[in-house]
């Protein structure tokens, strides 16, 4: 009982952490290595403001969801928009300006522990017998809204078929006058807000802490690894069974080998599938 | 109708005539094919004795040489090979690691012990990144970019080889100018190897296979095995530097597999000039200088490499080799058009 409620806690988190880098990748194919970068940002963004500017919490969520999405649309625009197409560059381009971010706040002294975010709501309850505080049945709530908000907004509304259209063939949906660099940068900012968004709920858990950033990373390429990147389905499905894993694993062995199960399921999924559960275009995918 | 002036670039007579049997007739014919090189061999060799004065800086070239075989390494696998190593901490993790534990555990003498540790090591990364050698691009960048980060969490997590404290009392070298002369003269030879090898045969399919993997498939060439022995090559530099900076240091523990590892070979790649391996070192001259001289603003160091490594990218520098290599074989001039 206590496994299956943690573990889809533990698999939201890992949906939340990891379906803004799935969306840029499956939308414009850019690769966005500074996701991390702004999850922690995120966080340290919202502790500012309710710390040290005084903000109460609801506006300060809000506009740290919004300069985060400001780092996407920044990134994209000076940065991703001059090199797209070269992969390699844009590889070691975002990671380096994550790199920067992430370095540039521990430079500033944001170290240690003791920089917390409020929880959204307090208290805890018994699910059974299993305690669980609210805060991580907000993590399952929120995250399930925000795949049902991600599928609306793509089904229903004309940007979001325009997002649809450049992901499925970039080439017509230009001839069909959607503009491929307004998509691009629609799709970085709406995966920074997402990052920003799973840095808001998931910060009150624990610290904010500056090696978040390369951990959040690492768990989100896990994640669209597994699942294939850029399939969203994939990403879902991933996200349970790694997000299961990890649980068991606490449970039985320890903390310190989550991350080892995460590398596990990796070079598995590399020997036995490499594009991942739900990769496209087999042939393809595999000399990508 | 309308005229106008035009830079034109012309290659100079001496570099057209010393491409040819012409190059022996002369001196200035052949000191100008040999003057760079012999720039870069003697000012490496002297270096040690005319930083004798400065034990300081000393240090600070044996360091410029670790990351110039860095350098080569993820120059080599990302422009001869095309495949992008986010990871260069895991090659020289597993080179310092293997170096200490020989040391420790069989008392091996440093010159003994580092070859073996960059043959043990350069065996185990192609090992463990072999079942990645399918891939490409962004799906081998994120793989690579995990190895080392794995690393310390597996070393923390099963408390091995001293956990978080690493390997201590690692011996060091007996003699200063062997611990020099050693790092020096294999950085040289290194760097003129693979460039050597990059024109023979191997180098050929290596190359074929970063262009198109298909066709040189199609030749019956199995790509994975050449990838599987560029790996090893580039893995073999890493873990020797490794394992030398696991000697120089005296001890080998999680912060070889840290970040600096990965990103300054890579900064220096790019400021250097990518695909000539060269470059490689010529950039790892720079920084690492620079790098201490900024020592002192801890984190504010990476932060101002990335920054510099995103600037050159987005800008398109071509890198400071094909600069000087422009001037040096070329003129301009303006001409009517």
């Amino acid at each position: 009982m206590e496994i299956l409620i943690y573990g889809l806690v533990n698999s939201l988190k890992l949906i939340l952490i990891a379906f803004g880098f799935t969306l840029v990748y499956g939308i414009s194919r850019l690769p966005n290595f500074a996701h991390g970068a702004i999850f922690v940002f995120t966080g340290f963004i919202a502790w500012i403001m309710i710390h040290t500017l005084g903000l109460p919490y609801i506006p300060a969520a809000l506009l740290s969801l919004l300069s985060a999405a400001l780092v996407g649309v920044i990134i994209y625009q000076f940065i991703l928009k001059r090199i797209r197409g070269m992969n390699m560059n844009e590889i070691i381009a975002t990671y380096a300006i994550g790199v920067a971010l992430i370095e540039t706040f521990r430079w500033l002294g944001f170290k240690g522990t003791s920089f917390t975010l409020p929880v959204l709501v307090e208290g805890m309850t018994f699910i059974g017998d299993v305690p669980i505080d609210y805060q991580r049945i907000m993590v399952v709530v929120i995250g399930i809204a925000m795949l049902v908000m991600t599928w609306a907004f793509t089904k229903f509304t004309k940007t979001g078929l325009a997002l649809r259209g450049i992901a499925q063939d970039e080439r017509a949906a230009m001839m069909l006058g959607i503009d491929s660099d307004m998509t691009g940068t629609i799709a970085m900012a709406l995966g920074s807000a997402m990052s920003g968004l799973a840095a808001l709920v998931l910060f009150p858990l624990g610290s904010i802490v500056v090696e978040a950033g390369y951990n959040t990373l690492i768990f989100a390429l896990a994640v669209c690894m597994v699942g294939g990147i850029g399939s969203w389905s994939g990403t879902i499905i991933a996200s349970f069974v790694l997000g299961f894993a990890q649980i068991i694993t606490v449970t039985y062995f320890a903390t310190h080998f989550q991350m080892v199960v995460t590398l596990a399921a990796i070079i598995l999924t590399l020997i036995i599938k490499p594009s991942g559960i739900f990769g496209k275009h087999k042939e393809l995918e595999e000399r990508v | 109708m309308k005229t106008g002036m035009r830079k034109e670039r012309i290659d100079r007579g001496i570099k057209v005539r010393s491409e040819g049997i012409y190059a022996l007739s002369s001196w200035q014919e052949l000191s100008y094919l040999l003057a760079p090189r012999m720039l870069l061999i003697i000012g490496l060799l002297a270096a040690p004795l005319v930083l004798f004065f400065f034990p300081y800086w000393q240090k600070v070239l044996l360091i410029i040489c670790i990351f110039s075989l860095l350098s080569m390494s993820f120059d080599f696998l990302a422009n001869y090979v095309g495949l992008v190593c986010l990871g260069g901490a895991f090659f020289v993790g597993v080179g310092g690691y293997g170096a200490a534990l020989l040391n420790k555990f069989l008392h091996l003498p440093p010159l003994l012990s580092i070859p073996a540790a960059a043959l043990g090591g350069a065996l185990f990364c192609t090992l463990s990144l072999l079942p990645c050698l399918p891939l490409r691009g962004v799906y081998f960048a994120i793989i690579t970019l995990m190895y080392p980060l794995m690393m310390t969490r597996i070393i923390e997590a099963f408390e091995l080889f001293g956990g978080t404290n690493g390997l201590m009392d690692i011996a060091g070298f007996a003699n200063p100018w062997v611990e020099q002369y050693f790092l020096v003269i294999a950085t040289l030879v290194f760097l003129f190897a693979l460039r050597r090898l990059a024109v023979e045969d191997i180098g050929l399919v290596i190359k074929g296979v970063k262009d198109n993997d298909q066709s040189v498939r199609a030749s019956g060439i199995n790509i994975t095995t050449v990838k599987a022995k560029a790996i090893f090559l580039a893995s073999f530099l890493g873990c020797f530097a490794g394992a030398y900076l696991a000697h120089i240091y005296m001890w080998a523990g999680l912060s070889m597999f840290a970040l600096d590892f990965s990103i300054i070979p890579i900064a220096a790649t790019v400021i250097g000039g990518g695909g000539s391996l060269l470059g490689a070192v010529i950039g790892s001259i720079l920084l690492v200088p620079l790098s201490e001289a900024l020592r002192a603003f801890g984190p504010l160091r990476i932060v101002f490499y990335s920054l510099i490594l995103t600037v050159v990218i987005v800008v398109k520098g071509e890198g400071l080799l094909s600069y000087l290599a422009r001037k040096y074989y070329q003129f301009e001039r303006w001409i009517n058009i």
